[in-house]
């Protein structure tokens, strides 16, 4: 089925269509990673693929065009067309015969589970004591990982405002929506159920980050949905009605407070005698001191996430409102 | 048959793979090939996944009576690179958008030709 919507991807057309399945199809992939005990890799896949992804895709389309381009070259000669899917099968067929190298599926001697992931199974519940093992690799184990990946996104969120310009405190017309401005403004049915809606995404936001530890969720996935309640917002409200509640500005600080709030702990522990990303001395009680540098990093990493992801979507959003009319009716 | 059991999975990413690959170096239009690499990315987090299952094992969450677990490691790397993959793929649209303002197209034809290398 993934092969299938991958493929139908391939021959459509219509880039609104295209991106709709793209969303299909992360979802799939999404059930496909529960099916294979991955329920955190799930929810994120779940959160972005199929929510944050197609919409900043849908938004980079109001600001380009729909069709993609009915071939100015459609002469397009028998080599620039056989050349692509030659070296693709190349590749392909190169790589099947390379598989047949590798361990079979979900054999437990594969050489993946034998080196550090036994210990990290084993000794995860004495030394950092919460049961969800990912997480305790994520902000403990891995943490510098983590850090760089924090500031990789942090860096992705300024390129985005660097490129699109810094917006401005809904400077001009920025009364953008998505799609047909007037229609879902006027539409009853969206704003009660939205109104319904958003706060039980925020809820659900919080407790993803909070009971992280126990369940799957985390920083990345709570940030995500939590940013996923005000796209929704602006979506159906406008962006003005947004910055009232959150300003650019604010954003802007709150993106460098999440980096700065996962370094500052490492920084914390360094001060009290640990190493880097130490948590151990946070407190007098090693295990403690986990629990409390991992619930740091975990709302320093979410507020990162859900700040950048926010903001990114806002210029996408503030963008379009300064096109000149004629160009907003890219999408009918 | 119990090799292709055993390797099946690997072939659906082979095949997701190649699927993105075509679209990436096959398609002139700039959004069709963020599509065409995120499709890539996506058959890469599933072979990390794959990896990582493991027969009769439970999702990574300590519970009591439970043995065998998943390979959490894969699942962190994997976590991870799903939000980066994002992040990259929202600066890779700003550039688009841009590239729209600059030359009027999306499509790697015209921008050649308006660029003159084609």
């Amino acid at each position: 089925m993934l092969v299938a919507t991958a493929l139908a991807s391939v021959f459509i057309r219509d880039l609104f269509a295209v991106i709709m399945l793209f969303g299909v199809y992360s979802l799939l992939s999404a059930g496909f990673f529960l099916n294979l005990d991955a329920p955190d890799v799930a929810l994120t896949e779940a959160a972005i693929g199929a929510g944050i992804a197609p919409i900043l895709m849908l938004g980079t389309l109001a600001l380009t065009r729909k069709k993609s381009e009915a071939e100015p070259c459609a002469k397009k000669s028998i080599r620039s067309k056989f050349l692509p899917l030659a070296v693709v099968t190349l590749t392909g067929a190169a790589l099947i015969y390379a598989t047949f190298d590798m361990p079979h599926f979900a054999d437990p001697q594969a050489s993946a589970h034998n080196h550090v992931a036994p210990r990290y199974i084993q000794d995860s519940a004495q030394e950092i004591g919460i049961p969800n093992i990912v997480t305790s690799i994520l902000a403990s184990y891995r943490g510098f990982d983590t850090l760089g990946e924090v500031f990789v996104i942090f860096t992705a969120g300024i390129g985005v405002l660097a490129l699109l310009g810094f917006l401005t405190d809904g400077s001009g017309r920025a009364y953008w929506q998505f799609a047909d401005t007037a229609s879902l403004h006027r539409h009853t049915v969206l704003h009660v159920i939205s109104k319904i809606l958003i706060p039980l995404i925020l809820l659900f936001a919080l407790y993803v980050q909070f009971h992280g530890e126990y369940s799957p969720g985390g920083g990345f996935q709570a940030g995500v949905i939590f940013a996923a309640a005000f796209i929704l917002y602006t979506m159906i409200y406008g962006l003005q009605a947004v910055y009232k509640v959150i300003s650019p500005k604010f954003l802007y600080w709150v993106m460098a407070i999440g980096v700065l709030l996962f370094a500052g702990t490492g920084v914390a522990s360094l001060f009290l005698g640990g190493n880097y990303l130490d948590y151990n001395v946070l407190v007098q009680d090693p295990v403690h001191g986990q629990h409390i540098g991992i619930i740091l990093v975990e709302l320093g990493v979410g507020i990162c996430v859900a700040a950048v992801m926010m903001s990114v979507f806002f210029n996408f959003a503030g963008r379009a409102s300064h096109l000149p009319d004629d160009k907003k009716e890219v999408r009918k | 048959m119990s090799v292709i059991l055993g390797l099946f999975n690997y072939w659906v990413v082979i095949a997701l793979m190649m699927t993105g690959f075509y679209v990436v170096i096959a398609s002139g239009n700039l959004i069709k090939k963020i599509i065409g690499l995120n499709i890539f990315q996506t058959s890469v987090f599933i072979l990390y996944i794959t990896i990582g299952k493991i027969k009769g094992g439970a999702a990574p969450i300590l519970t009591e009576g439970v043995e065998t677990y998943a390979n959490p490691l894969p699942h962190v790397l994997i976590l991870t690179a799903i939000v980066v993959g994002v992040a990259m793929t929202s600066l890779a649209l700003a550039l688009i958008v841009r590239i729209k303002e600059a030359y009027g197209s999306i499509e790697e034809h015209d921008i050649h030709r308006k660029d003159g290398t084609l």
